[in-house]
C-alpha cells in the first residue's frame, strides 16, 4: 500500500500520497537530475504544509485568505508605473494589460472611467492600421497581443472599449496570418503554432467573426500536435504540454470539431499531471508551477463538459483505430452545444451556457491549497513556486486557476458553488470565468451580447 | 538588458555623427499611457531611432547594426527581428555570421521565441549544409537544460528539414542513460523510431523499443514517462496492445512488487476496456490488493481496479471515480 507519510496535507481534506520513490527502496544507484530536482520542490513545498497542519484551526484559516487588497494594489500600481527592468516586456505591453485588468476583474474590483478610458486610448496605439494589435505602439500586429488586447477590452466591458475594436480590420488581418496548412502564424512571416491557432480563433469567435474560412483545415493542425501521451505540442511531434493542450482542446472546442481528438487519453494525460504538491506541472517529470492552475486546471474544467463524447469514446467500438474515432461517435460537439443554430461563433456560448452533470474531475482543494499557500505572495501578486519571484503572468494564471477550482462543483457555469467548494473563508471567492476564452463570465456575456447585435 | 561594460563603452546616437541625418522618432505613448515602463535612456534612444530606420523601411548597413543593438536590449521585440530579416535579405549578408550572431544570444535567452524562429530562417536559407552545426546548437542548449522546449523543437525541425537522423537514436539513449525521467528524450525517441528515414518506423521498431521500455519500466516503476511511451508504441493499435503479453505482463510483475503500481494498475484499466481478458493470476494478484485497500472483492476486475485507484491514489481520486462510473459495459 502507499503509505502516507511526512506530505499529508488532511486539512480541508486534500490527499495524502506518498510524495517520492524512498531513495533507499530506490534500485537507482544514484538520483537523476529530475528526481533531484523534484526533491527539492517538494521539500518545501512539504515545509509550507507541515507549517500549516501544526497550527490551530483559526490560523490555518488565515494562512488560507486570499489577499484581495494586497494584490489589487500590486496590480494597480503596474498598470500606472512599471519599473526599467520590464524592458524585456516591451513588446508584450496588452499581455500586461490583460494580465493586470483580468486579475482586477477576477477580484471584482471595479475600475474607474477614467482610468478605463485611458487603456482603451492606449490599446487603439497599439492597433495596426491594417488589422491587428502589436506589442505597443507602432509594432507589428501579432496574433498574442491581438489576443491580449481583445480580451482586455472585453474584460473592460464598456460600450467605448467594445466599440473600439475594428473587427472588418482584424478579420482581415486573422486571414493574413492563415497558413496553406490551415494553422496560424504569430505575425506576418512568423512562427506557426498552436498557440497562434488558438488566439486566432478564441478572437475570431468571441468578436462573432468565424467562419468557415477561418476554420478550414486548423483542425487538422491541431490533430497532428497530439502526442502519444494524450496532451497536445506546441508543433507536431513536439512533448505534450500544458499550455498546448489548452489551446489545442479549446481551439476543437469552438471550431466545433473536438471529437476529433482522442479525448480519453487527452484526460487521462491530464489528469496525472496534478501531483503531490496539490498543483499542476506543465509536462511529464517536470516541476510544478502555479501557471498550470489554469492551463491544466482549465482543461480539466472543459473536459468536465465533455465527458459524454469521452464515455463514447472509452467504448470498445470506438477505441479501435484512432481515425475512425470522428465517424463512429454519434454525440458530436454538435450536440453538445446546443440547439444553437449551427453559426460558429454561437459554439461558445451554447458551451457554457449547457448544464453540466459531472464533478470535477481533479483535486479542486488541493489546488487551492497549492495557489493560496505556495504561490500566492503576502505583499500582494502570485509566483511560479516558492523560491520565486512574483510577476504579473503568474498572478493572472493564478487567479483564473484559483477561479476555475472556486467553481468547478457549479453544474451551471458561474451558479454560486457551496461553501465546502471554497479553501479559506468564503470571501476568498473570485469572480466566474469563461474557460475557452478566460475573461470573467459576466463580462463574455456583456460582449456576446454585443457582437451578436451586428 | 546590456551589461554595464556594454553601458560604459556605448556613444549616445546622438553623439555618433553616422547618425546625424536621422530625426529619432519618440514612441507615441498618448497623453495618459498605461503599463508605462521607465525606460532607460539607452533603451528609449535606441528604440526611437529603431522606430525612425523602421518606418523610414531603411535597408542599410547601419539599419542591420540598429538592429544588433535593439535586439541586445530586448530579444523578444518580433518587431525588430522581422525588420532585420528584411535587412539581411536586401544587403544580401552571409548568413554564417548571421548564425554566429544568434548563438551568442541565444545561450543567454534560450527561451525565447523570437530567437529559435530566426534560427530556423537562418538555417532554412543555409539548407542542408547546416544540419551539423544545428544539431550541434541544440545540443549544447540542451546540455544547459535537457528539457528546454524551443531547443527540442528546433532540433525536429532540423531533422526532418535538413538531415541528420544517422546519430539522433544514440542521443536519445545517451540522455536516457543520464536521466530516465527526462520526458523530453523520450519524447524525442517516439520522433525518432516514427519518424526517422533509417529506422523502418513505429512497427519495425516495436520488439526492442518494448524491450527497452520494459526494462526501463522495471527499474524505476514510479516513472511514468515509459508507462505512457509503452501505450505509445501501440498507438492507433488497440488490439495488438491488448494481444501483446508483454503489456499486461510488465502490469504483473510491477504489481507482485506491492509497490509503485499505480502506473501499472491505470495500464491495466485500459486494457480491460479495450477488451482484455485477465489471466486468473492477475485477477488474484488484483483482488489481492484490493483486499487490503478497499471492500469491493465481489465486483468485476476494472470496478475493483478503480476502487483502488480511488484510495492509493487520492489526488486523482474524482477521475477514478468517474472512470468507475463509465466503464464500458463488456469490461471484465
Amino acid at each position: 500500500m502507499e503509505s502516507s507519510p511526512s506530505f499529508s496535507t488532511s486539512f480541508s481534506s486534500p490527499p495524502s500520497t506518498n510524495p517520492i520513490p524512498n531513495p533507499n527502496l530506490d534500485s537507482q544507484p544514484r538520483l537523476t537530475v529530475t528526481q533531484l530536482e523534484q526533491l527539492k520542490v517538494e521539500e518545501k513545498v512539504a515545509e509550507i504544509y507541515r507549517l500549516l497542519n501544526g497550527v490551530s484551526a483559526h490560523a490555518r484559516s488565515l494562512m488560507s485568505e486570499l489577499w484581495c487588497d494586497k494584490h489589487v494594489e500590486f496590480l494597480t500600481r503596474g498598470l500606472k508605473q512599471l519599473g526599467p527592468s520590464y524592458h524585456v516586456l516591451d513588446a508584450n505591453r496588452p499581455w500586461l494589460c490583460y494580465w493586470i485588468l483580468h486579475s482586477i476583474a477576477l477580484l471584482g474590483e471595479p475600475l474607474d472611467t477614467e482610468l478605463e478610458n485611458d487603456v482603451v486610448d492606449f490599446l487603439s496605439r497599439c492597433e495596426d492600421e491594417d488589422g491587428g494589435y502589436g506589442g505597443g505602439p507602432g509594432q507589428l500586429p501579432h496574433l498574442a497581443t491581438t489576443y491580449a488586447a481583445v480580451n482586455t477590452l472585453v474584460t473592460l466591458g464598456s460600450e467605448n472599449a467594445l466599440s473600439s475594436i475594428n473587427r472588418d480590420n482584424i478579420y482581415k488581418f486573422l486571414l493574413r496570418m492563415k497558413d496553406s496548412s490551415g494553422a496560424f502564424r504569430m505575425h506576418d512571416a512568423g512562427e506557426i503554432d498552436v498557440r497562434a491557432c488558438y488566439t486566432a480563433i478564441s478572437v475570431a469567435s468571441i468578436l462573432n467573426i468565424l467562419d468557415y474560412e477561418l476554420v478550414k483545415d486548423v483542425g487538422n493542425y491541431i490533430l497532428r500536435c497530439q502526442t502519444y501521451e494524450g496532451g497536445i505540442s506546441g508543433e507536431p511531434g513536439s512533448e505534450a504540454h500544458g499550455g498546448y493542450t489548452f489551446c489545442g482542446l479549446a481551439t476543437m472546442i469552438l471550431i466545433n470539431e473536438a471529437d476529433r481528438l482522442d479525448l480519453s487519453s487527452l484526460l487521462d494525460w491530464v489528469a496525472f499531471r496534478q501531483g503531490v504538491e496539490c498543483g499542476f506541472q506543465g509536462r511529464t517529470n517536470k516541476l510544478v508551477d502555479g501557471c498550470y492552475s489554469f492551463w491544466q486546471g482549465g482543461v480539466l474544467a472543459l473536459m468536465q463538459r465533455l465527458l459524454p463524447i469521452v464515455a463514447k469514446q472509452l467504448t470498445p467500438s470506438s477505441v479501435s483505430g484512432e481515425s475512425s474515432l470522428g465517424s463512429t461517435c454519434n454525440i458530436k460537439s454538435s450536440d453538445l452545444a446546443g440547439q444553437g443554430s449551427g453559426k460558429l461563433s454561437d459554439v461558445s456560448f451554447s458551451f457554457i451556457k449547457r448544464h453540466t452533470e459531472s464533478g470535477p474531475l481533479f483535486h479542486t482543494i488541493a489546488l487551492q491549497q497549492y495557489i493560496l499557500l505556495c504561490s500566492q505572495v503576502l505583499e500582494g501578486g502570485f509566483k511560479d513556486k516558492p523560491g520565486k519571484q512574483r510577476d504579473f503572468y503568474h498572478t493572472c494564471y493564478c487567479l483564473s486557476g484559483l477561479s476555475v477550482s472556486q467553481y468547478s462543483w457549479s453544474k451551471d457555469a458561474g451558479a454560486c458553488p457551496l461553501p465546502t467548494a471554497i479553501l479559506g473563508p468564503y470571501s476568498n471567492l473570485l469572480e466566474p470565468i469563461h474557460p475557452l476564452h478566460n475573461v470573467v463570465l459576466d463580462k463574455y456575456y456583456i460582449s456576446h451580447e454585443f457582437f451578436s447585435r451586428s | 538588458m546590456s551589461s554595464s561594460d556594454d553601458d560604459d563603452e556605448r556613444i549616445p546616437f546622438i553623439q555618433r555623427p553616422e547618425w546625424s541625418d536621422v530625426r529619432p522618432v519618440p514612441q507615441d505613448d498618448g497623453p495618459h499611457p498605461i503599463v508605462p515602463i521607465a525606460y532607460h535612456d539607452d533603451f528609449r534612444e535606441t528604440m526611437d531611432y529603431f522606430r525612425a530606420v523602421y518606418l523610414a523601411d531603411e535597408r542599410s548597413r547601419r539599419a542591420l547594426d540598429l538592429t544588433t543593438e535593439a535586439i541586445g536590449m530586448n530579444p523578444a521585440n518580433y518587431t525588430v527581428w522581422h525588420f532585420r530579416r528584411l535587412v539581411l535579405e536586401a544587403l544580401n549578408v552571409d548568413l554564417h555570421e548571421e548564425r554566429d550572431f544568434i548563438d551568442e544570444i541565444a545561450v543567454r535567452n534560450s527561451k525565447n521565441y523570437q530567437i529559435w524562429h530566426h534560427r530556423r530562417w537562418v538555417a532554412e536559407k543555409l539548407g542542408p549544409q547546416a544540419a551539423d552545426k544545428e544539431l550541434e546548437f541544440t545540443m549544447m542548449i540542451l546540455a544547459l537544460d535537457a528539457k528546454n522546449y524551443h531547443a527540442w523543437s528546433h532540433r525536429q525541425w532540423v531533422l526532418q528539414s535538413l538531415g541528420g537522423w544517422e546519430k539522433e537514436l544514440d542521443y536519445c539513449c545517451k540522455l536516457l542513460e543520464d536521466d530516465i525521467f527526462n520526458n523530453s528524450a523520450w519524447n524525442q525517441r517516439y520522433f525518432v523510431i516514427t519518424r526517422s528515414p533509417l529506422l523502418g518506423g513505429l512497427q519495425a521498431m516495436r520488439d526492442s523499443e518494448v524491450s527497452y521500455t520494459v526494462e526501463a519500466i522495471l527499474a524505476n516503476p514510479q516513472n511514468e514517462s515509459p508507462w505512457r511511451y509503452l501505450r505509445g508504441l501501440y498507438k492507433g493499435d488497440t488490439d495488438l496492445l491488448v494481444s501483446d503479453n508483454q503489456v499486461s505482463d510488465v502490469c504483473l510483475k510491477v504489481l507482485k512488487t506491492n509497490h509503485n503500481y499505480i502506473f501499472a494498475l491505470s495500464l491495466l484499466l485500459d486494457l480491460l476496456c479495450y477488451g482484455f481478458q485477465p489471466s486468473h493470476e492477475l485477477k488474484r494478484v488484483v483482488q489481492f490488493l484490493g483486499k487490503t485497500e478497499t471492500d469491493s472483492s465481489d465486483a468485476n476486475l476494472a470496478t475493483t481496479i478503480c476502487s483502488i485507484l480511488e484510495t492509493v491514489d487520492p489526488m486523482r481520486s474524482n477521475y477514478w471515480a468517474w472512470r468507475k462510473n463509465n466503464l464500458p459495459s463488456q469490461v471484465c
